[in-house]
């Protein structure tokens, strides 16, 4: 029994880890076929299964120059890059101050608790019914391009981030704050300086959450920036969508350089944004 | 006494500011939402109250029944497969292998990953790879998308190559929860294999099973992206998810009211399969 025992422990699951390598050719293939279509000439481009899968004749970045001219890529980029950081940033810093005031106060006051349940309710609340009425109001408000995106952005994370901030709140001692403000420090600098940099992680978890569904939204700067004559990222990629014609070649650079920022970005930091994502999802 | 009033000073002064942002752009487009449901709005120029006759009219409608029926289709279906792909792929990935971190790095891509662009590379596929496949397979070389019988999975294909990516991590951190003594206690009561699982495993991860079942089904019923960049709704009419379909109607087809009406009641039914979803499957957590 104990020998059993040790032996499943050590020994390396060899059917699994090769099924699961042979598995990966589903997520691989997509971006296999992204990458080959992207680098070659519509001429390589013959009907046959060969001729779009095979590698292209020669590496060359022409298709790539073209997709960016036509979809104006540096300023979509930086569109994109501008609202998702602001939208991050406003969020950490909104949202757990709400947190902080909601969750320090929600146990003994009606009134902080009615404004958690308020807030977190919202998350039920979907894009479609609000979308019509936010048209028309931030278009009243002359908030019609990336300013109300960032806007609608830091009110729709609201709930979730609420969430996560009073949850992550409950096991910081309260006892913490107590010996700030017997040194006679306001609230306003003790959170600052004491239960701002506590809630490191949880920032770390709001910021790969938000900025994971900013950066890839299409509905809201569909509806409401398409008036302003400037695009996100993926947005340009619908809004172009009909100039590639049957210029696949062309169409697939662009959304291989629509994928690319976003890809190098989890090269980069894989493990935070896992993390991230399992925090927000489980908590 | 007075540090204590500065306190809470504090607090509301934090709290009001950022209460009334949230009413402003969230509480006030859906009570605005509401009230132009009950007018007959094209979205510009003048209108009048209707009263109910938007919300008589959307259970008569044929398009918006429609609707329903496929994103409702697509959402169960798309959750059960999404569901069953990740927990076996959960439960490879926490198996004893090689390159455990590598592999689940890169089965986490899809999620990263834009539904737009996404399914704008599938379409290619669907269009121009999938349909020789197929025909030197079984002579029908007719793409997926154009087919009113089919086009629905072809969605259903995306959407869950996307969402499994995210399940799957959530399933593997339950699994991680599992303390190893149980399985060695299990182990001695000679569960092995299947039964393992059905009787130790799975209640235990239990609640990582409810949050993947509520998160996808919302994300499902919710789906536009994909329609998007797949079908626009076609072929037939055959693949209009709700969102779309009050976004096509109700931006650009001069039902603004009717649509609102849609809006609500779509509203109305996420919330109720949501509270449904939490409170049923949260007895069955506290009964285990």
């Amino acid at each position: 029994m104990m020998g059993a025992k040790v032996k499943v422990k050590e020994k390396t699951n060899w059917p699994v880890t090769i099924m699961l390598i042979v598995g990966l050719i589903t997520v691989a293939f997509p971006m296999y076929l992204t990458i080959v279509i992207a680098f070659k000439q519509p001429s390589e481009m013959t009907n046959s299964i060969s001729g779009i899968l095979s590698l292209p004749k020669s590496w060359s970045f022409a298709n790539f120059a073209e997709a960016m001219r036509v979809t104006d890529f540096w300023h979509s980029l930086g569109n994109s890059i501008l609202i998702t950081l602001a939208t991050v940033l406003i969020s950490i810093v909104i949202h757990s101050l709400i947190g902080y005031a909601i969750g320090r106060n929600k146990t003994h006051s009606k009134f902080y608790n009615f404004a958690y349940l308020y807030i977190v309710s919202g998350m039920f609340v979907p894009f479609a019914i609000l979308m019509m009425p936010l048209v028309k109001q931030t278009a009243q408000l002359r908030i019609a391009n990336w300013f109300g995106v960032i806007i609608l952005y830091v009110v729709f994370y609201m709930p979730m981030n609420v969430l996560l901030y009073t949850g992550y709140l409950k096991n910081i001692p309260v006892a913490l704050e107590e010996a700030a403000r017997v040194d006679g420090a306001s609230t306003w600098r003790t959170y600052w300086k004491i239960i701002f940099p506590i809630m490191k992680p949880m920032h770390a978890t709001v910021a790969v959450l938000t900025a994971l569904g900013t950066w890839n939204d299409v509905m809201t700067p569909l509806v409401i920036m398409s008036g302003s004559g400037k695009n996100t990222l993926p947005l340009a990629q619908l809004n172009f969508q009909t100039q590639f014609g049957t210029n696949y070649n062309l169409a697939f650079a662009s959304y291989l350089l629509a994928l690319l920022p976003i890809l190098i970005f989890y090269i980069i930091c894989q493990k935070q944004i896992l993390n991230g994502v399992v925090n927000g999802a489980v908590k | 006494m007075r540090k204590m009033n500065n306190r809470k000073l504090t607090f509301l002064l934090i709290t009001i500011p950022i209460l009334a942002l949230f009413f402003c752009f969230n509480t006030l487009p859906l009570i605005k939402g509401v009230i132009y449901s009950f007018t007959n709005y094209k979205g510009y120029g003048a209108y009048d109250w209707v009263g109910i006759r938007n919300y008589v009219d959307l259970f008569q409608d044929v398009r918006v029944g429609k609707s329903y029926l496929f994103t409702f289709k697509l959402a169960i279906v798309t959750t059960i497969v999404v569901n069953i792909i990740s927990l076996l792929l959960a439960l490879g990935l926490n198996s004893k292998i090689k390159g455990k971190s590598a592999l689940r790095g890169l089965y986490f891509i899809p999620k990263i990953l834009g539904a737009l662009v996404v399914g704008y590379i599938f379409n290619y596929f669907f269009t121009y790879i999938l349909p020789v496949i197929a025909k030197a397979l079984t002579g029908n070389g007719a793409s997926m998308l154009s087919s009113t019988k089919w086009a629905w999975v072809a969605i259903m294909i995306v959407c869950a190559w996307q969402a499994i990516a995210m399940n799957t991590i959530i399933y593997i951190s339950g699994l991680q929860t599992v303390p190893e003594d149980v399985y060695e206690a299990g182990a001695i009561d000679g569960a092995t294999g299947f039964q393992k699982f059905k009787s130790l495993t799975f209640p235990l991860i239990l609640p990582f099973f409810t949050i993947n079942m509520v998160l996808c089904m919302k994300d499902f019923l919710m789906v536009f992206d994909q329609i998007m960049s797949l079908t626009k709704g076609g072929p037939a009419q055959s693949t209009e998810s709700i969102s779309y379909l009050i976004y096509n109607n109700g931006m650009s087809g001069g039902q603004f009211g009717f649509q609102s009406a849609n809006a609500v009641i779509f509203f109305i039914v996420i919330v109720f399969i949501s509270v449904f979803q939490m409170n049923f499957l949260g007895k069955k957590e506290e009964q285990l």
